[in-house]
């Protein structure tokens, strides 16, 4: 399974690497929301009650933080997809001895387009100003909690390509992702919120990985372990779901 | 002058209908604005509190937004379509016949702007049940529509632009990424006036999109502020010209090519 694994994360970096069209949006897209963010809305830092000590470039950083692992993920399994569209899965289904280690493949590819991502959003939210006030080990933290939500979202990408099979899967599967993340506190802390939008960012599953990532930079951790509950409840259900998708494929069904 | 309005007429239709008969052009460019406002009307509320913000209620001030992001679907809906004309042979075929390369323009962006300008219709009309209050007026509702109008015509014009010179729906498409980032260094959650960074309020000062977002924001909030009126209608025309006359001089060289 190893074996495959590695042949198959090799190759979709290798693949991803060579063609800029395919990296430089992943990149691209939290760079600008970012700037937009930290930048353009800077001043809401100041709305009464805002009371994030580390500055609102750190507050808006945890959420682009979060928000390129979950849209890493879904391209980085978009790429199951293109292989099915061009014959190269049908292949690999049947030369892989373990064929698990298909999704284990492009899982860990996943993981290390999302790290180089995450390295340089955090070298521009360094050169625009973010305060980290946690420590070392808080940032680590920080970092595991954008790793499991890039885990999730890569399962959930694999799990509904190896069902579609087809690129066109791609806007079905970025409005689910967009909408939970939009319907989380993005712009100001969840008490800040009014109406509709506040019941349903506390009902949210990613307001509590928001809240712990904002703890862990500002140095005060909070809803940590219900973060990490919650994210590792989601990378197994979706891993579930990948592995039934990949079951549905061998047996043709899709 | 008749044979070309029927000329413009028959590309037009065309172009329409086949936008129209495409769930998946059409839906995006309507659900996913709405969408966003909803979504950043409800998160930052908060906002409004600020000392200076121009109006109590964010989905006043973010619903301009949603106009915007109805015409920047124009552009890639008329660049892709043209694209993919020039990918199926299709435009070859009509570079053959009589018909006059404006018409051919002309037409071929009539769906985009006709997506763009229903889009546009449904966006207010929901602005308007959610409690927006347009502060100039009915009048202001007919000045608002025609700048929409004109913006959707200038976007569409840089899309064919971009899909006659490229020749490929994917290369347009590639684009959306820039005409994103333009937006989003704008005016369009905040006024300039009180963008903090002073790097992010000197982006925005200089995108021309700010004053598209505030000249339709202005007839929402403010009633008539002539300023930014002259100043949207002015960067709307800008584009309306610069498009065409880009998308007209890339059209004649395809078609000395063919």
């Amino acid at each position: 399974m190893l074996v495959t694994a590695r042949w198959v994360a090799g190759r979709s970096l290798k693949h991803a690497f060579k063609n800029p069209a395919i990296l430089v949006p992943s990149i691209l897209f939290p760079l600008v929301f970012l700037l937009a963010f930290a930048g353009g809305l800077s001043s809401v830092g100041d709305t009464p009650g805002f009371t994030f000590r580390s500055g609102y470039t750190s507050f808006q950083f945890v959420f682009v933080f979060l928000q390129a692992a979950a849209f890493g993920g879904i391209f980085a399994g978009l790429g199951i997809a293109v292989a099915f569209e061009t014959g190269f899965a049908q292949r690999l289904l049947l030369a892989a001895p373990r064929r698990s280690g298909i999704l284990l493949g492009f899982l860990a590819a996943g993981l290390v387009r999302y790290m180089v991502t995450a390295v340089m959003i955090t070298v521009v939210g360094l050169l625009a100003g973010m305060e980290v006030d946690g420590t070392a080990p808080q940032f680590l933290a920080l970092v595991a909690l954008g790793l499991v939500t890039n885990a999730a979202a890569t399962l959930f990408s694999l799990g509904y390509c190896l069902r579609v099979q087809s690129v066109a899967a791609a806007p079905a599967m970025q409005t689910p992702i967009f909408l939970t993340l939009f319907l989380a506190p993005v712009y100001v802390p969840l008490s800040l919120l009014d109406g509709w939008i506040h019941a349903v960012a506390s009902w949210n599953p990613l307001t509590a990985l928001l809240e712990a990532g904002r703890g862990f930079i500002s140095g005060a951790p909070d809803h940590s372990a219900l973060a990490f509950g919650l994210g590792f409840a989601l990378v197994a259900v979706m891993g579930l779901w990948a592995v039934r998708g990949l079951r549905r494929a061998e047996a043709g069904e899709a | 002058m008749s044979g070309l309005a029927a000329q413009v007429g028959w590309v037009a239709r065309r172009s329409i209908r086949r936008s129209l008969r495409q769930p998946a052009i059409v839906m995006p460019a309507i659900v996913f604005p709405l969408v966003l406002l909803a979504v950043n009307s409800g998160g930052l509320e908060a906002a409004t509190k600020l000392p200076g913000f121009p109006t109590t209620s964010y989905l006043d001030f973010a619903i301009a937004v949603c106009f915007l992001q109805g015409a920047l679907f124009a552009t890639t809906t008329s660049g892709t379509e043209l694209a993919h004309d020039i990918e199926t042979g299709f435009l070859s075929r009509l570079s053959l016949t009589p018909l006059r390369p404006v018409a051919v323009l002309v037409g071929q962006v009539a769906g985009a702007v006709t997506i763009g300008v229903i889009g546009s219709t449904l966006y207010l009309v929901v602005g308007l049940i959610a409690g927006v209050r347009i502060e100039a007026g009915p009048g202001g509702v007919v000045v608002l529509a025609a700048l929409i109008l004109l913006i959707c015509v200038g976007f569409a014009g840089i899309g064919a632009f971009m899909g006659l010179r490229t020749g490929s729906g994917e290369a347009v498409q590639g684009v959306f990424p820039l005409m994103f980032v333009l937006f989003f260094l704008s005016s369009i959650n905040l006024p300039r006036d009180l963008i903090e960074v002073d790097w992010f309020r000197t982006i925005a000062t200089w995108n021309p999109i700010s004053y598209l977002v505030e000249a339709l924001r202005s007839l929402i909030i403010t009633g008539w502020d002539g300023t930014a009126l002259w100043r949207g209608f002015a960067v709307a025309a800008a584009f309306v010209v610069i498009g065409f006359a880009a998308a007209r001089s890339a059209l004649l060289a395809r078609m000395e090519r063919t």
